[in-house]
């Protein structure tokens, strides 16, 4: 289905730590038609700074208790300028909201398992992605990392869905101490014969290492990359990384319409 | 009565002047499913080389104050999958095809518009002698006069299709180029192409894009377009495409009352995929309150007696 334009009005903006908020915007047709790991283009209404949108994962499909689709919701990290005025948006406000965009998450039924890797934002596209693969009944694990432990977020949510959770902080706040690759590392050396499919988002080090480890471990991973983007809509040819099929040369493709989920054996890192 | 928002570019009309800018429209096709591309007056191809092209590694873009510096470096196809894969398709969308050309050398603008010229389906050839972003070609022939009369003279005679040479903001009178290329037989002038800029990373003193220079676009740089989009239209008679920051139908109207016979959209499609069907309701809404029946009765006609010094 096209994505649609929305001026949506902002429902709330809870802010759950004084760089992460979740903002709810009321755009059902955007909701509606979102399927895990797409994202949307976002900026406030109606002003030059920032002049482009910024691209999120959608982070929650938000329902009434009828299950009426009443919009999205982002994850929002306070990091430019642009995150920091979405951060300040208070209800009433207004955004532009055009979604949903690329390619979703391809998900796995059982016996296989489903392994979701997040470090730190990057645990946006797996709220969706989490209630899929319980609706399916795909044994799911989150292994979620995050500097500390007041930045791990939405655990009773990813729990009630059924979804063993395997945490680490920078500062061993909770969980293990360390990087989220570590916990990873532990289970790809004792994965059953039916495998798992690691799903993957965070920073670039991060996909990376668990591309590399998926690989090393003979298990297939999809990974949601994150670029520098314009439009969103492969018209600006900004947000392009480097892609490899079998025995080809590697290709520069848009991470917006190609992506943002990849195959993590076809990515070509550039470190 | 519905007003008439059609415009001719020699012997071209097209059915309204909004037409999308190279480089910020893919190749059109990525469009298709928010805009009806007939319904636009044209659609600019993305630069094409013969040859296929990478491009600069990213990251290519960084916003600036109401503009982005880019430097794509004309990642593209080449002009013979173009044609192949690409025009067929923007041929049944019934889209008004501008093919942008670019070459490194005088001789492959030349060989890119022969092959166009053996293609069904392409409006016109917009010559790319200002892109900012490569090192050799295109705006080494933009910045000199000698080099816009050359490749302009050598292109039409190589093909029977309007030549549209894109200009260069980048040089001190943008309009004795505009003359340089009626000169050499320009069908049309298309201007202006991004202004050559730099952000920097304070906290690491490096560059915010890989190419470190790049170009600059967006509303920044509209006041300055307009001008010289005035100043073309006061030396040349052929028709001028207007294009720098255009957001809205004012914005449209400000290039077209300086001269320009159409104009380009390019960042505000990044920002508004659905601009064009506004842009041209602000345009008839226009037309309607000022009482006219034809937009095309607004080219040129500035009036330069200064404005009061109070608000009326």
């Amino acid at each position: 289905m096209p994505p649609v334009d929305v001026d949506a009005t902002v429902i709330a903006n809870a802010r759950l730590s004084s760089d992460y908020s979740v903002l709810s915007l009321a755009a059902p047709e955007v909701g509606k038609r979102t399927q895990p790991g797409q994202f949307v283009m976002v900026k406030p209404a109606g002003v030059t700074d920032p002049l482009l949108r910024r691209p999120f994962s959608v982070f929650e499909v938000l329902r009434t208790d009828n299950g009426d689709v009443t919009g999205v919701s982002i994850l929002n990290k306070r990091a430019g300028r642009s995150t920091r005025k979405l951060y300040e948006l208070e209800p009433g406000d207004v955004v532009s909201c055009l979604g949903p965009l690329g390619v979703p998450f391809r998900p796995v039924l059982a016996p296989m398992e489903a392994w979701m890797v997040a470090g730190g934002v990057g645990l946006a596209p797996f709220a969706t992605l989490a209630q899929a693969l319980a609706a399916a009944r795909t044994p799911a694990t989150l292994f979620y990392g995050a500097r500390t432990a007041a930045e791990l977020f939405y655990l009773d949510f990813f729990e009630s869905l059924g979804a063993t959770l395997v945490l680490t902080t920078e500062d061993g706040g909770r969980g293990i101490r360390g990087r989220v690759t570590h916990p990873l590392e532990t289970a790809l050396q004792n994965v059953g014969p039916d495998g798992a499919m690691i799903y993957a988002c965070g920073p670039e080090p991060m996909l990376e290492a668990v591309a590399k480890l998926a690989r090393r471990y003979n298990q297939p991973s999809q990974v949601s990359v994150e670029r520098v983007m314009g439009c969103g809509l492969g018209g600006c040819y900004s947000c392009v990384i480097a892609v490899k099929h079998g025995d080809e040369h590697a290709n520069l493709v848009r991470s917006c319409i190609t992506g943002p989920v990849f195959d993590g054996a076809e990515l070509v890192w550039e470190s | 009565m519905t007003p008439d928002l059609s415009v001719t570019l020699g012997t071209l009309t097209l059915p309204n002047p909004l037409i999308a800018a190279s480089g910020c429209f893919g190749y059109g096709l990525e469009y298709e499913h928010v805009v009806d591309l007939a319904s636009l007056g044209g659609v600019v191809s993305k630069g094409l080389f013969m040859k296929e092209r990478q491009g600069h590694p990213p990251p290519r873009i960084v916003e600036t104050p109401a503009g982005m510096i880019n430097a794509i470096g004309l990642q593209g196809i080449g002009v013979h999958r173009f044609v192949k894969e690409k025009l067929p398709l923007l041929r049944a969308a019934g889209a008004r095809t501008f093919v942008n050309v670019c070459g490194t050398t005088l001789d492959e603008y030349v060989e890119v518009s022969k092959v166009l010229s053996q293609a069904d389906g392409i409006a016109a050839i917009e010559l790319n002698i200002s892109c900012p972003n490569i090192k050799e070609g295109g705006i080494q022939f933009g910045c000199s006069l000698n080099g816009t009369y050359d490749v302009v003279s050598a292109v039409k005679k190589a093909t029977h299709l309007p030549v549209i040479p894109k200009l260069t903001p980048n040089v001190t009178d943008v309009a004795s180029f505009a003359r340089a290329a009626e000169d050499a037989g320009a069908d049309a002038v298309s201007l202006v192409n991004t202004f050559l800029a730099m952000a920097i990373d304070v906290e690491t003193r490096r560059p915010k894009i890989s190419n470190v220079m790049g170009g600059l676009s967006g509303p920044a740089i509209r006041p300055i377009a307009v001008r010289m989009v005035w100043e073309c239209y006061q030396l040349v008679k052929i028709p001028i495409i207007g294009m720098g920051g255009i957001g809205d139908a004012r914005d449209a109207l400000e290039f077209m009352i300086a001269g320009a016979a159409a104009v380009q959209i390019g960042t505000q499609n990044f920002i508004d995929p659905f601009v064009w069907s506004k842009v041209l309701d602000g345009l008839a809404e226009y037309l309607t309150r000022h009482n006219l029946s034809k937009l095309s009765d607004v080219i040129g006609t500035f009036d330069p007696t200064p404005p009061k010094a109070v608000h009326a």
